[in-house]
């Protein structure tokens, strides 16, 4: 029966109040959205089950519309190689001279670096695994910069991973479905990454604008940075890991130091997603688990750098010395130890520390 | 009474809305032209724009919401974002009714760029409350310009179903 020959059908309200509550209530809705959400924590939950689903969904559809794109650009590629070919043989030949000079002096320096690890037992941090992915869809706007890649739970990506090109950094996973991850990129106004100036080891925050070159705060130190420095990870925080390349210093119209991404320089279809969760799986758990901390020494009060305690002396009469050997200080350095007493705790620095045998936790090697 | 008849929700609330994902979706291609990104405007600011002019309506506001909401979840960014800017947008063009009616095609374009930066500006504004941080102004405004773009898209959609329920003429 249609609505208008029912019982209700001559019910008649204001149009446009009505209208104006339901705009309202919709308001409210959007409201309470915004408040309940958490999309920029590294949290798996946040993430929720309906932008999964989105993304799920999403991942073919976005894959079929990029599909002519992609194919475009091989076909501009090829058509460009072949009339371009002997030019770029003219570059590359000049870039290739270059380039061997560069891998004698790599190969010396390598050299150099393997006698000095020998040398200092320094253990070197195990390469970082990664997976590749293709870029399905890309968001770009001032509000919210993401990428929709196709590698998902089943290749164990996890919320928090770092994502590079072969040129940078690129961002980290925030979202995790099956076949599909959202990428953060560091671009996007939620976007905090610790970075630091390779020249001077200066720390700084990376933060994302939604513009195209995001902005060093925080920067540290005294003169920490010049136009043209590269910036890399700093590995502060266990979110990335130490040493991948970000990009290079500019200083921006706003008189802000800002970075001009290396991934942007590239193209953005292809992604790596390293499957780095924090330095917590660089070190040896077991290794750890198992080793048994030297046992706490309290102090002897009797073999105090300060002495025993003495009741206090009679003040000396006038005309005698002093035993300096009792009122004298003792000396701020460890108290040699004596004949014939217990056998002395060893000063600190001679006790091994209790991570020693840990790898050195933040300097990861560049995934090659 | 063909004249009072009622708008089908489908053609002029569900069509326009099919419209603007597939408009989305197809804007979201992972595509650089000499390095360059496309621009990303947002396809939802048409019906946002048409639909308050050509009538007040109950179902327009929970349908910006939905189309708000999978923008949201589609590009990433924060739930709830861009439903609340979208109806910012749609009750100021909704409270300035009366003064659209009858104006010229430029002028139109006018108001469509105003009920954009009412829009981006609420946009700006909740991200800086959500994220604490104030996003870069050239790339709020880059967008704001190929959202104004849009207008002849919303003036045929105004077009086609303006004097469709001659009650809200």
């Amino acid at each position: 029966m249609p609505f208008r020959e029912g019982p209700l059908g001559d019910l008649k309200v204001p149009l446009t109040w009505t209208a104006a509550v339901a705009l309202i209530v919709a308001v409210v809705i959007a409201v309470a959205f915004l408040l309940a959400d958490r999309r920029e924590t590294l949290q798996l939950q946040a993430y929720g089950v309906t932008r999964q689903t989105v993304d799920t969904v999403a991942k073919p559809v976005s894959g079929v519309i990029a599909a002519p794109g992609r194919w475009t650009g091989v076909g501009v590629g090829a058509v460009r190689n072949y009339f371009f070919a002997g030019a770029e043989n003219a570059r590359l030949k000049a870039e290739l001279q270059e380039m061997r000079a560069y891998r004698d002096k790599y190969l010396a320096l390598v050299d150099e670096n393997d006698r000095y690890k020998s040398l200092l037992g320094l253990k070197t941090d195990p390469p970082i695994p990664m997976v590749a992915a293709r870029v399905v869809a890309d968001s770009r706007g001032p509000f919210a910069n993401t990428r929709l890649a196709d590698a998902g739970k089943e290749k164990g990506v996890v919320v928090g991973n770092p994502v590079m090109n072969e040129r940078g950094l690129v961002g980290r996973v925030v979202g995790v479905a099956p076949g599909v991850s959202r990428v953060l990129l560091l671009t996007d106004i939620a976007s905090r990454t610790p970075v630091m100036i390779d020249r001077t080891n200066a720390r700084a925050i990376l933060t994302g604008d939604g513009g195209p070159n995001p902005k060093l705060d925080y920067l540290r130190g005294a003169d920490p940075i010049q136009p043209g420095d590269r910036v890399v990870t700093s590995g502060d925080g266990g979110v990335v890991p130490r040493g991948l390349p970000v990009g290079a210093a500019v200083k921006g119209l706003d008189g802000r130091w800002r970075v001009v991404l290396f991934a942007d320089s590239t193209s953005i279809d292809y992604i790596r997603i390293l499957l780095f969760k924090d330095f917590a799986q660089l070190a040896d758990q077991q290794a750890l688990a198992a080793k048994v901390l030297p046992p706490v020494i309290t102090e002897n009060p009797e073999e105090s750098m300060l002495g025993p305690v003495k009741p206090a002396a009679p003040a000396p009469t006038a005309g005698t010395a002093a035993p300096a050997t009792t009122t004298a200080p003792k000396p701020a350095a460890p108290k040699p130890a004596t004949a014939g007493t217990t056998t002395p705790a060893k000063p600190p620095a001679a006790r091994p520390p209790a991570a020693a045998t840990t790898p050195p936790a933040a300097p990861a090697r560049t995934p090659q | 009474m063909t004249g009072a008849r009622p708008l089908n929700p489908g053609r002029w609330l569900g069509v326009p809305m099919l419209f603007v994902i597939l408009a989305t979706l197809a804007f979201a291609a992972p595509i650089r032209m000499w390095g360059l990104q496309m621009p990303e405007p947002v396809f939802a600011m048409v019906p946002a724009f048409a639909w308050a002019v050509i009538r007040p309506s109950i179902l327009a506001p929970f349908a910006l919401l939905v189309l708000g909401l999978f923008l949201d979840t589609f590009w990433g960014g924060p739930t709830g974002l861009w439903g609340l800017s979208l109806l910012v947008a749609y009750a100021s063009v909704l409270a300035a009714r009366n003064m659209l009616t009858g104006q010229s095609r430029p002028m139109m374009w006018a108001w469509y760029a105003g009920a954009c930066a009412v829009s981006m500006s609420a946009g700006f504004l909740f991200t800086m409350m959500d994220s604490l941080a104030m996003p870069s102004l050239v790339a709020v405004f880059w967008q704001f310009l190929v959202t104004a773009l849009l207008f002849p898209f919303a003036h045929r959609l105004i077009d086609r179903f303006e004097d469709a329920d001659v009650r809200f003429r």
